[in-house]
């Protein structure tokens, strides 16, 4: 079955058995190996990537269902071939071990910010919440995420807002 | 592209991590991103039985399917004698099975395909005929009379019995408790578990058809004693062999074993001629590869009339599944586990354990734990709080009377340890002050007054970590030493390579720190790597807390070695004898003139460009360090729990944690560490369980089974700490990566008990779930 759908703003398309998951989609035809598997059946969230913008466990979806439909994994996350403030974040407060959750971690992370640029620590550990991490205790992830929604509050009042740089180059 | 790029990155600094960069960019190298050109991949038939006879196995439809390639079956692997390899620990375990299957999961068959999907529907369509056997699941299921014996197929096996280990002194226990005023009794179950790692396991396996070259890219913690191990079990030369660890998306000790399924990917490639990829879901991690603990321990610890220890007693019966895998010294079978006397200066103890086989995963790996420590720690914490409340003590009062103390190190212990150094009083104070331990005891008691059921849970832990020294600690005979190789390049840069292999512990950042200080090349320019047997030197990897211990003294030694070498070439270059230069970090200058210096990349540049008369160029090195002495971290752990007495649901109120681990070269790493430990103490805790029905059947197969904890019920820590240097390792550190795993445990229990401890309840094994501790309420009459 044909596919064609929007990655990280550039249209990418395939040819797919319709049983195909998304995250076997993305990593195998597309290559794009920075979404990875921890479980498969929805319960680690590491193959979360964003769906018009809405975090999705991209191992409990089929390609075919994303038909025309926008999505976003890690490799989008760069801005202007910069790292992003979610990126930058993790970097900075030593969010990521191994760092095999830290795409899906990342990906909700700035998610939520979009929603809600000033969360609170209980507002980040609920919005992380279907995603595990075995190496940070959780700790510096919410650090992180902070650290993130401090720098869009910075870009924001110095009038650049950080966000209102369109995603993508970042393959 | 981080604010401290700039930084020397010296012992002490919290530089950021030099390998953040490809993960946060989604270009990390796992195992499952490797893709080769003409790559087939491995989907393996699992026992869905616990116990039972093959009568048949049919593969004619699977044969048949789109795209197989080839089924390998136990009779195909046994052809060219492999259907058996050894194990860590001395035994033999199944590749595939031929005879009989011994545990629900265990490896059956194998389909070779062009295409994951259809290598797992060509799985589905092999047929076995199975004779369904009883299973056994517990080491008392397997001396029960008439227990049906697992292992059949192995010469003077009579029964499930593996091993009989003794430690300590029979004699003098026995006459000490004799004399003891009180007799405390414990006994308590360490259930089973797994350390589920993100990624799971898996390879690539690689045998060049023209060359006979295998390379083997694996999820491996210890590279290259696999090779070794590869080596042995295939026959090939072991220069024909190269085993790549790439990124690793954790461990904790579940990626030290070899698993059936890269020896079947591996003669899979060689018979094909094509490499062959073979990752595991997650429910084959789970009921297939290294659990850890399942110990049934009893403690007893006897007392004085003024409240000090005697003697200590331990028996312990071990679940070790169906082949005895154990990731362990082979001196050891029952691991570490008689640092038993844990922080207290027990005169004397006597510890026995049994091993059983049962009809379960093989495994035994040292989950964040240094072989077995943390069962040990468990035991004496929990014993310790228990005898405090028995005897009307406070538990922190008991601990600080009982502590070895700080003049009694270097302290021979009761089972024959040498502890190197540690301040146990120091470490629990600062605990008790962070907590504000006097002011909630206050708070505990009015509260309890109130009719709430509230607790503090203490545990002052001792690690022993950093194996070996080689004599006494080995892995199938070879010495638990570990390696680094440095080499300076002309412009000054540098290249670490090691034995040990980082699963985001930030070695890439912590080693290269010790070399900016002992050598003054800024951590920037040290690249380092590791997992390459191809390149990096021979080590026995990273496990048991061992790569600081071992490799980052190895790392500060090739350093010291090149430091040499380069006074040499500054003598030379400065016109100055060697004994009137003075280093100062990143130079040599002459005594008294401080501008008349070099600079450790001009000597480097010099090392390949203008040498004194008749020495070698070039200005690399290795060191291999075998440790004089295990290092021992240690710390006090502190819980606050609040229990609801409607429900049994525990909620963590506090968590303080104070550790020492010697000198903290990277302390933002340390604390990383520490706070993932905790993590994973919580879960062991109050989460995560491995268990079985009747029938073997393994409950905890996926993560609705097996619950891990998310951010929301991981409690937040607060940290704190006290140094107190290993005297024998070159930079004073002594690892870090299992305290919390091994201290936290009995901390967050304790913390229940101590709660629990107004109704008469001793204990509750772990997990402690909210239905247990609902029941044991329950069962003294709480019915609010
Ligand atoms: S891989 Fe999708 S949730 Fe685990
Ligand atoms: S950083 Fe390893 S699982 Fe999160």
């Amino acid at each position: 079955m044909k596919v064609t759908m929007r990655i990280n703003g550039t249209e990418r398309g395939g040819d797919v058995e319709p049983r195909v998951l998304l995250v076997d989609f993305l990593r195998t035809n597309l290559l794009l190996t920075g979404t990875h598997v921890g479980c498969d059946t929805s319960g680690c969230g590491a193959c979360t990537v964003l769906l018009d913008g809405e975090p999705v466990k991209s191992c409990t979806m089929l390609a075919v269902q994303v038909e025309g439909r926008d999505i976003k994994t890690v490799e989008g996350l760069l801005q202007g071939g910069a790292l992003s403030p979610i990126q930058v974040g993790f970097h900075e407060e030593h969010g990521l071990q191994c760092g095999f959750c830290t795409p899906g971690m990342m990906m909700v992370g700035s998610a939520l910010l979009e929603r809600n640029p000033d969360p609170t620590d209980e507002q980040i550990r609920w919005a992380i919440s279907g995603n595990l991490c075995r190496c940070t205790g959780y700790m510096n992830i919410v650090k992180a995420i902070k650290h993130a929604a401090k720098m869009n509050q910075e870009a924001a009042k110095a009038g650049s807002h950080a966000e209102a740089v369109p995603a993508g180059g970042g393959e | 592209m981080s604010s401290t790029a700039h930084l020397h990155g010296g012992i002490g600094d919290s530089i950021k991590r030099k390998e953040d960069g490809r993960f946060l960019r989604g270009k990390g190298n796992y195992i499952d991103d490797i893709t080769l050109p003409g790559m087939l991949h491995m989907a393996i038939l699992r026992s869905p039985h616990a116990h039972a006879r093959i009568k048949s196995i049919d593969t004619a439809a699977a044969g048949a399917k789109p795209g197989v390639i080839a089924v390998v079956t136990g009779e195909l692997m046994a052809q060219h004698k492999l259907a058996w390899m050894p194990t860590l620990s001395g035994d033999t375990q199944a590749v595939l099975a031929t005879d009989k299957v011994r545990f629900q999961g265990q490896e059956v068959a194998a389909v070779i395909a062009e295409t994951k999907y259809q290598a797992e529907d060509a799985r589905d369509a092999i047929v076995v005929e199975y004779d369904i056997l009883p299973a056994v699941i517990s080491p008392d299921g397997a001396k029960a009379t008439g227990a049906p014996l697992i292992r059949d197929e192995k010469e003077g096996q009579k029964d499930n019995h593996i091993y009989h280990w003794e430690s300590g002194d029979k004699g003098t226990t026995q006459a000490a408790f004799a004399k003891a005023a009180k007799v405390v009794r414990l006994h308590t179950f360490y259930p089973r578990c797994h350390p589920a790692p993100m990624e799971t396991c898996g390879c690539v396996a690689d045998v060049n058809p023209g060359t006979g070259k295998a390379t083997i890219y694996m999820t491996s913690q210890a590279p290259h004693a696999i090779r070794t191990v590869f080596a042995l079990v295939t026959g090939l030369p072991e220069q024909n062999i190269r085993v790549v660890s790439p990124d690793l998306g954790g461990g904790f000790g579940n990626k030290v074993p070899v698993y059936p399924g890269y020896v079947v990917a591996t003669a899979a490639s060689l018979l094909i001629g094509r490499p062959v990829k073979w990752i595991e879901d997650r429910s084959e991690n789970l009921i297939s590869t290294g659990f850890a603990r399942d110990y049934h321990m009893t403690g007893d610890l006897a007392v004085d009339k003024d409240g000090k220890m005697l003697a200590l007693r331990v028996h312990l019966d071990s679940d070790n599944g169906a082949f005895f895998s154990d990731a362990q010294p082979s001196k050891f079978k029952a691991g570490l586990f008689h640092i038993v006397t844990g922080s207290y200066d027990i005169p004397t103890a006597h510890i026995t354990a049994d091993g059983y086989y049962t009809n379960k995963a093989p495994g035994g790996v040292a989950y964040r734990c240094s072989f077995r420590v943390t069962e040990a720690s468990y035991l004496i914490e929990r014993l310790v709080t228990n005898a405090a409340i028995e005897l009307g003590i406070d538990q922190a009062e008991f601990r600080m009377k009982n502590f070895i103390q700080p003049e009694q190190m270097p302290y021979h212990s009761a089972t024959g340890w040498v502890y190197d150094s540690g301040d146990y009083p120091k470490a629990m104070n600062v605990a008790l002050e962070q907590l504000g331990y006097d002011e909630m005891r206050k708070d505990v008691e009015a509260r309890r007054k109130k009719g709430e059921v509230t607790g503090i849970g203490i545990a002052s832990f001792t690690e022993v970590v950093g194996a070996g020294h080689g004599a006494d600690f080995d892995i199938i005979g070879l010495r638990m030493f570990d390696s680094a190789e440095l080499r300076v390049h002309p412009t000054g840069k540098a290249m670490l390579r090691m034995g040990t292999k980082s699963q985001g512990q930030g070695h890439e950042t912590t080693f290269a720190q010790i070399v900016a200080e002992e050598l003054g090349i800024p951590a920037m320019d040290v690249a380092v790597e590791e997992g390459d047997t191809d390149t990096a030197p021979y080590g026995l990897g990273t496990y048991a807390s061992r790569s600081t211990p071992v490799a980052g003294a190895a790392t500060a030694m090739v350093s010291r070695k090149l430091r040499d070498k380069a006074r040499k070439i500054a003598s030379h270059l400065l016109e100055a004898a060697e004994e009137d230069l003075e280093w100062e970090r990143g130079k040599f200058y002459v005594k008294g003139s401080p501008d008349r210096a070099k600079t450790i990349q001009e000597i480097a540049f010099a090392a390949y460009t203008n040498l004194p008369e008749g020495m070698e160029a070039g200005l690399e090195g290795v060191h291999y360090y075998d440790p004089p002495n295990m290092t021992y971290p240690f710390g006090t752990y502190a819980v606050m729990v609040d229990v609801d007495k409607g429900t049994g649901q525990v909620k963590v109120r506090r968590m303080v944690a104070v550790d020492d681990c010697g000198v903290r070269i990277n302390p933002m790493v340390v604390e990383g560490q520490i706070h993932g430990g905790l993590a994973e103490g919580f879960a062991i805790a109050f989460m995560q369980l491995i268990t079985f029905d009747d029938d073997g059947n393994c409950i905890g197969s996926n993560f609705i089974d097996y619950l891990l904890p998310t951010a929301w019920e991981t409690p937040k820590f607060e940290t704190g700490e006290t140094v107190s240097p290993s005297p024998h390792h070159p930079l004073g550190a002594k690892g870090v990566g299992e305290s919390p795993t091994v201290g936290s445990p009995a901390a967050y229990v304790n913390a229940v008990i101590d709660a629990l401890s107004p109704y008469g309840i001793t204990n509750i094994d772990m997990p402690v779930t909210s239905d247990k501790v609902w029941a044991a309420l329950r069962s003294k009459g709480v019915t609010e």
